[in-house]
């Protein structure tokens, strides 16, 4: 179903955050003239295109959307995997160790132990809801948001992780810290995960002082 | 060129057009509130639509201009006052000159060391600013506006701040300039631009995207009205107090691509308006979006103000 979201947008409704990736990078391929943006999420994708005509822009998105619906099974993520080497010395190691009833070092084992894939970016500029986090880590936001987390913090809420790009506040649990920058506005593109993207945490030790 | 900041009024920002094709990245569009008021008062000094002005709330700002320049104000009216700014003051013939043509919505010279001091609008919140040349402080991933949401761009504007101007388009040689400079009091020759009122504040809107998450009859609870316009609101959004817009499903909706004009509605059933700085993403159902006309309308909203939405088209 394709929902009208104002003049100018399009909510595509997909289902299923696997689809939204595959409509997000077919339209990017081949970008339909007039799009401004195309906002992917875990059951939609957005398209923003001032000046178009809307009618014509609904027939498009049909068809690429059941073209890729019927590509079931291509597999969903594609390219490189994005490694992220991470010092785990987070704030919250411990009590997600004790929620989940495990040791702090498997936490560790099984943070590191599968690849995820960034689900969509929202909060913050560049910051990326990395999905497909194992079940047994998933734990509440902390009751009480921390005023500031610095840029770096490796941290986990819910079924997501996430790197924090910017020092901001917030509820995640901090799992450990990397010294990779996930967000640079002097860079093109600023973000360094895009929706779709594969990414790996690996365990790093602490880096001498 | 540069402009002295000694007073920014209650909260004035710069901005252009924002940073359109990044919301994926979670980055939100920014950029002018009332874009046709910024793109009125850039055409009326011969700049290029888009380029970066000083986008004023409650009016209130005092600006030093240290050299000569063309200005125009476009958006809420607000009392217009050129005044010789202690030394470094052009003769003061050339003041009185400005003075005296200063207003809104037509360019108006503001000489050398002379101070530019707005009063608060009689109406509407937001007021622009654009000098010929544009405001030129670095840009932030291709747009020079303060998004209040994300903290990219250029702090708001401070006492003490001092904005770099940029040349008039064209012929931007140092001579060009120069005799542009010395021709300027007699270069813009222009009627004033007709301003529009104070617009009765109705809204129009479409339903949906999330249409389908409200009871029945909240489409129309939407459009009975009036809402208040309440003291919390910003360049993210319009936050309204009125009918409160019953939902019929229970539960969070997955987050999902937002539009600049959408409603929100939050769990309190009271809805939201977004406006420029407003995240790119959001879990809450979208009743109706503003039309694209009436987003100007909704930006000039200040607290306190009744508004309306209407369902029925333009005629």
């Amino acid at each position: 179903m394709i929902r009208r979201a104002g003049e100018h947008g399009l909510l595509v409704e997909t289902g299923s955050l696997e689809l939204s990736h595959r409509l997000d990078a077919a339209l990017r391929a081949d970008r339909p003239a007039g799009v401004a943006e195309i906002v992917p999420g875990p059951a939609t994708v957005l398209v923003v295109a001032p000046g178009v005509d809307q009618t014509w822009l609904r027939d498009r998105l049909a068809a690429v959307v059941a073209e890729e619906r019927g590509k079931d099974g291509a597999g969903a993520a594609e390219g490189p995997v994005v490694t992220i080497p991470v010092v785990y010395d987070g704030a919250d190691l411990d009590s997600v160790a004790e929620l989940a009833g495990i040791s702090a070092d498997e936490v560790v084992a099984r943070h590191s132990g599968r690849e995820l894939v960034v689900g969509w970016l929202g909060f913050a500029p560049g910051f990326a809801y990395l999905t497909g986090l194992d079940p047994v880590l998933e734990s509440p936001r902390l009751d009480t948001p921390r005023t500031s987390v610095p840029a770096g913090s490796v941290a986990i809420a819910g079924p997501y992780s996430a790197v924090y790009p910017t020092a901001s506040p917030g509820g995640w649990r901090l799992l450990g810290r990397t010294s990779v920058r996930v967000w640079d506005v002097t860079a093109d593109p600023p973000s360094l995960f895009r929706p779709g993207m594969r990414v790996r945490f690996v365990r790093e030790g602490a880096p001498p002082s | 060129m540069m402009i002295e900041v000694l007073a920014p009024g209650p909260y004035a920002t710069v901005q252009d057009l924002g940073r359109p094709g990044y919301a994926h990245l979670g980055v939100p569009r920014s950029g002018a509130a009332d874009a046709p008021s910024l793109r009125l008062a850039n055409r009326l000094v011969g700049n290029a639509e888009g380029l970066a002005g000083i986008e004023l709330t409650f009016g209130g700002a005092w600006l030093r201009f240290h050299d000569g320049g063309w200005a125009a104000l476009a958006g809420a009216p607000v009392a217009v006052t050129v005044a010789p700014g202690g030394e470094g003051t052009g003769p003061h013939e050339t003041v009185g000159w400005a003075a005296a043509r200063a207003g809104m919505g037509v360019p108006f010279w503001v000489p050398a060391g002379a101070e530019l001091r707005l009063g608060t609008p009689a109406w509407g919140l937001r007021t622009y600013l654009a000098v010929r040349g544009g405001i030129t402080v670095a840009p932030v991933l291709g747009s020079r506006s303060t998004d209040s949401l994300s903290g990219l761009g250029p702090e708001p504007l401070r006492a003490g701040a001092l904005l770099p101007v940029g040349p008039p388009r064209g012929d931007t040689s140092a001579d060009a300039v120069a005799d542009a400079v010395a021709d300027a009091v007699t270069d813009i020759v222009a009627d004033l631009a007709p301003l529009p009122g104070p617009r009765p504040a109705v809204l129009r809107v479409l339903p949906g995207p999330r249409d389908d998450w409200f009871a029945p009859g909240a489409q129309d609870a939407l459009c009975a009205g009036p809402y208040v316009v309440s003291q919390d609101s910003n360049r993210v959004g319009v936050r309204l107090s009125g009918p409160e817009l019953v939902r019929a499903k229970e539960g969070e909706l997955p987050s999902e691509g937002m539009v600049a004009g959408a409603v929100q509605v939050p769990p309190s059933g009271q809805p939201i308006v977004f406006l420029a700085d407003h995240p790119p993403t959001g879990g809450y159902p979208v009743i109706a979006v503003v039309t694209a006309a009436d987003l100007a309308v909704a930006a000039q909203l200040r607290p306190g103000d009744e508004v309306r939405f209407t369902g029925r088209p333009a005629r």
